[in-house]
């Protein structure tokens, strides 16, 4: 059919879908609908690791596959470093260049290294915005109850606690560089409430939060004249022999050669897992979300937290195919838009948490309520016109600009018309277990953002990830730079890399792949 | 899974795909209608390792430039937002050397005078209005860095908020500006300089640093697992 005519129904039921609440789900019954239609719920998605730190845990068999893949380096490398810092940051999006600025900041000879360009990260791509706890009637303290029910209570305390009561001076660092976060008119931050959270607590710069908070930190790094490793992926970290990380092997993609540099500090800010497309998911991450830091820090042996679960946004785009699994902001139904199966029924509260929302609509879509593509996809109307039914003409061209302009591109207008959707592989909620200095159990190996682990439990909250990244990466930046101002350049081995290859060996062998993937093979080969 | 042929969308390109012939660099290739240009050069066995970052619009790294069948005008795109059609040309814009200035934002004395240190071309705009027409974002730039010289730096920071860097309005310009910098300088000042200091937000890193919820966080952390999760299903 026509795809006006379906998007009727969505029309038809507007008005009658306003006057509805839908209560948020129980504990228990939240729990059952995740259980029988969650991803992470899939078993046979899911394998356990036959050797390393996490032996024996089960994870998706994509990410498997990698942490037990073998090492690109051979056993003969010049290890002989061409560059030297005090502290290394790997990885070029929010978490390293927060790291960065506040490890230079303490007085550290910085490096930043990135496989693509400085600022290329999911970071850039965050729409709905920050939480941090600014409102009166709302504390840290509830901000932490919020996020620990939105975790399935899994969420590491400690590191929780920093991350909440840290929120508000991180507000400030960033509005003193400059960040522009939208205001009240009595010049207070403005808040939103986002999915899952019980006061309204996200600032956000429209929807380009993460965009305007990536080109402050950017232009920040370039204007401390820290230096840049562009186009350098990391292979492989490199130890003492004696426990402790000392620097990396890195490949430079312009020219295919290896550059090593020595740190006394690392910091791994390396980010997601999206472009490992587990269990067949579209993603909404960036280009080189290929987890390489999970497999970095595997290999030398740090341990990792949750990481058998994965967060699927609710509202990754399912038509026009260009834009097959590009992300729809929550913002959208923050400010009250429905969801919508095709027989325009509502079924399930838009704000509860994403795993929830998520299990929903996968349920509505197997259950045969879904809307399907002629390429075989699948998903539910999220009703956009209703934003300006509900708060006047122009509110979603003035509150979601970035998101008008996508979908304008491919000639729809989503002020006008629903959008169809499908959950989209958006987050790992899991990664390398990390202190509250965000160090790992590999002594001055630190990891910072969505490559860590813990703080998220099973399930991150909405606009928790932009404060993840501020924070952690600037303990460990600064816990980074402290270390380094004590202590002496440590030997560069890859002692850890015999030890590891020996563990393979004795376990039936690597997986037959070398890791890190550094960037998803999308060429086409014949 | 039941089956309701009533609820699919129309999808003809999908149903028959149609083949289009389009030149990357220069070169002919021949690709199925309507995928993206960045999926076009995968289509076509090219590996791109520069000039793909976000996928979703944001960052700024596919900035391209093409032209249409028998349409002399070339215009830009970001790749991974456009659709490839019968007779594009394309070729992706390499980096382009533009100077970036060097501030220290916090420190400034005076930024709506510092602009003209830092970027002394900025008032030698020759309003030839090339910039607005190579914006992928469809900023009108060119009003954008006259408002910058007449210091209406709250207006530049409106306009370039959906400024994604891609620099495409710099090669263009002939009086050698990089508008996109200037832009984010001014908006960085604004943010910085002219914004209202938002006093809710001190009172509350006070109230943290004086203590206030030490008593709620030293009843909530001694609280076993059963209580913390019945407090949490509580909370509204």
């Amino acid at each position: 059919m026509n795809i006006h005519a379906l998007q009727q129904i969505v029309h038809q039921t507007r008005d009658v879908r306003r006057k509805q609440t839908i209560p948020r789900l129980s504990p228990a019954d939240r729990d059952q609908l995740i259980h029988k239609y969650h991803p992470d719920y899939r078993a046979s998605a899911y394998r356990p690791l036959r050797f390393g730190p996490n032996e024996g845990e089960k994870t998706v068999v994509e990410l498997a596959t990698l942490l037990e893949g073998d090492s690109p380096l051979g056993d003969h490398v010049d290890l002989t470093p061409h560059h030297q810092a005090d502290v290394l940051v790997i990885g070029g999006g929010g978490a390293g260049c927060a790291a960065a600025l506040h490890a230079h900041e303490a007085g550290a000879k910085v490096i930043l290294a990135t496989k693509l360009r400085l600022g290329d990260s999911n970071s850039v791509m965050a729409q709905g915005g920050m939480q941090v706890s600014v409102a009166p009637e709302d504390s840290p303290v509830t901000h932490f109850l919020d996020t620990l029910r939105g975790g399935h209570m899994e969420n590491d305390h400690h590191l929780l606690k920093v991350m909440v009561e840290e929120g508000p001076s991180i507000a400030k660092w960033l509005i003193d560089l400059g960040v522009l976060f939208d205001r009240q008119a009595d010049g207070n931050l403005h808040v939103k409430k986002g999915g899952g959270s019980s006061k309204p607590r996200l600032l956000t710069c429209s929807d380009y939060t993460g965009l305007e908070i990536m080109r402050v930190l950017k232009d920040e790094v370039i204007n401390r004249r820290i230096q840049l490793l562009e186009f350098c992926a990391a292979v492989e970290l490199l130890g003492d022999g004696d426990g402790a990380c000392t620097g990396a092997v890195f490949k430079d993609l312009d020219n295919q050669q290896y550059v090593v540099v020595a740190a006394k500090a690392v910091i791994v800010a390396t980010g997601g897992i999206g472009r490992l497309h587990i269990q067949g998911f579209p993603t909404s991450n960036h280009y080189g979300a290929t987890g390489d830091g999970l497999c970095l820090c595997y290999r030398i042996g740090a341990k990792l937290s949750h990481i058998d679960t994965f967060q699927y946004h609710p509202s990754g785009a399912v038509y026009p195919e260009q834009l097959v699994g590009a992300l729809v902001t929550e913002g959208i139904r923050s400010e009250g838009g429905h969801l919508v199966n095709a027989r325009g029924e509502r079924f399930v509260n838009e704000l509860d948490t994403r795993d929830v929302v998520s299990s929903s609509i996968i349920r509505e879509c197997e259950e045969g309520r879904g809307i399907r593509t002629m390429s075989g996809r699948v998903g539910v109307w999220l009703d956009t016109p209703l934003l300006d039914a509900e708060h006047g003409p122009g509110t979603v061209e003035k509150h979601f600009p970035a998101m008008v302009r996508q979908f304008e591109r491919f000639g729809i207008d989503i002020s006008k018309e629903p959008v169809l959707i499908y959950p989209t592989l958006h987050y790992q909620n899991g990664g390398v277990k990390i202190d509250t200095n965000s160090e790992t159990g590999v002594k001055n190996l630190f990891v910072a953002g969505e490559a860590s682990g813990g703080l998220h439990g099973r399930n991150r909250l909405m606009g928790n990830s932009l404060l993840d990244l501020m924070v952690f990466g600037k303990r460990a930046g600064l816990t980074a730079a402290a270390r380094a101002g004590s202590m002496k350049q440590g030997k560069l081995t890859l002692k850890h890399l015999e030890r590891f290859r020996a563990e393979a060996k004795k376990h039936g062998n690597f997986s037959g792949v070398i890791s890190p993937m550094i960037l998803p093979a999308y060429t086409r080969k014949t | 899974m039941t089956q309701n042929d009533d609820n699919v969308i129309d999808q003809p390109e999908v149903l028959k795909p149609r083949m289009v012939t389009i030149e990357i660099s220069g070169k002919q290739y021949t690709v199925p209608e309507g995928i993206t240009v960045i999926k076009a050069m995968w289509y076509a066995g090219q590996e791109v390792v520069r000039g793909v970052g976000c996928l979703g619009g944001f960052c700024g790294a596919c900035a391209t430039y093409y032209r249409t069948k028998d349409d002399p005008k070339v215009k830009t795109c970001l790749a991974c937002q456009t659709a490839v059609q019968d007779g594009m040309s394309f070729t992706m814009m390499p980096p382009f050397p533009a100077r970036k200035a060097i501030y220290d934002i916090r420190t400034l004395q005076d930024p709506k005078q510092d602009l003209f240190n830092l970027y002394p071309e900025a008032p030698l705009c020759r309003n030839c209005n090339a910039c607005t027409e190579a914006c992928p974002q469809k900023i009108d730039v060119r009003e954008g860095v006259w408002k910058a010289v007449f210091g209406d730096f709250q207006s530049v920071s409106d306009m370039f908020m959906d400024c994604v860097m891609c620099g495409m309005c710099t090669p263009v310009c002939i009086a050698d500006i990089a508008p996109n910098f200037v832009a984010l300088y001014v908006s960085r000042a604004q943010g910085a300089h002219f914004a209202e200091k938002p006093r809710g937000l001190e009172a509350r890193i006070k109230e943290i640093e004086e203590g206030r919820f030490d008593d709620e966080w030293n009843r909530i952390l001694s609280m076993n697992e059963q209580e913390l999760t019945e407090l949490c299903a509580k909370v509204k």
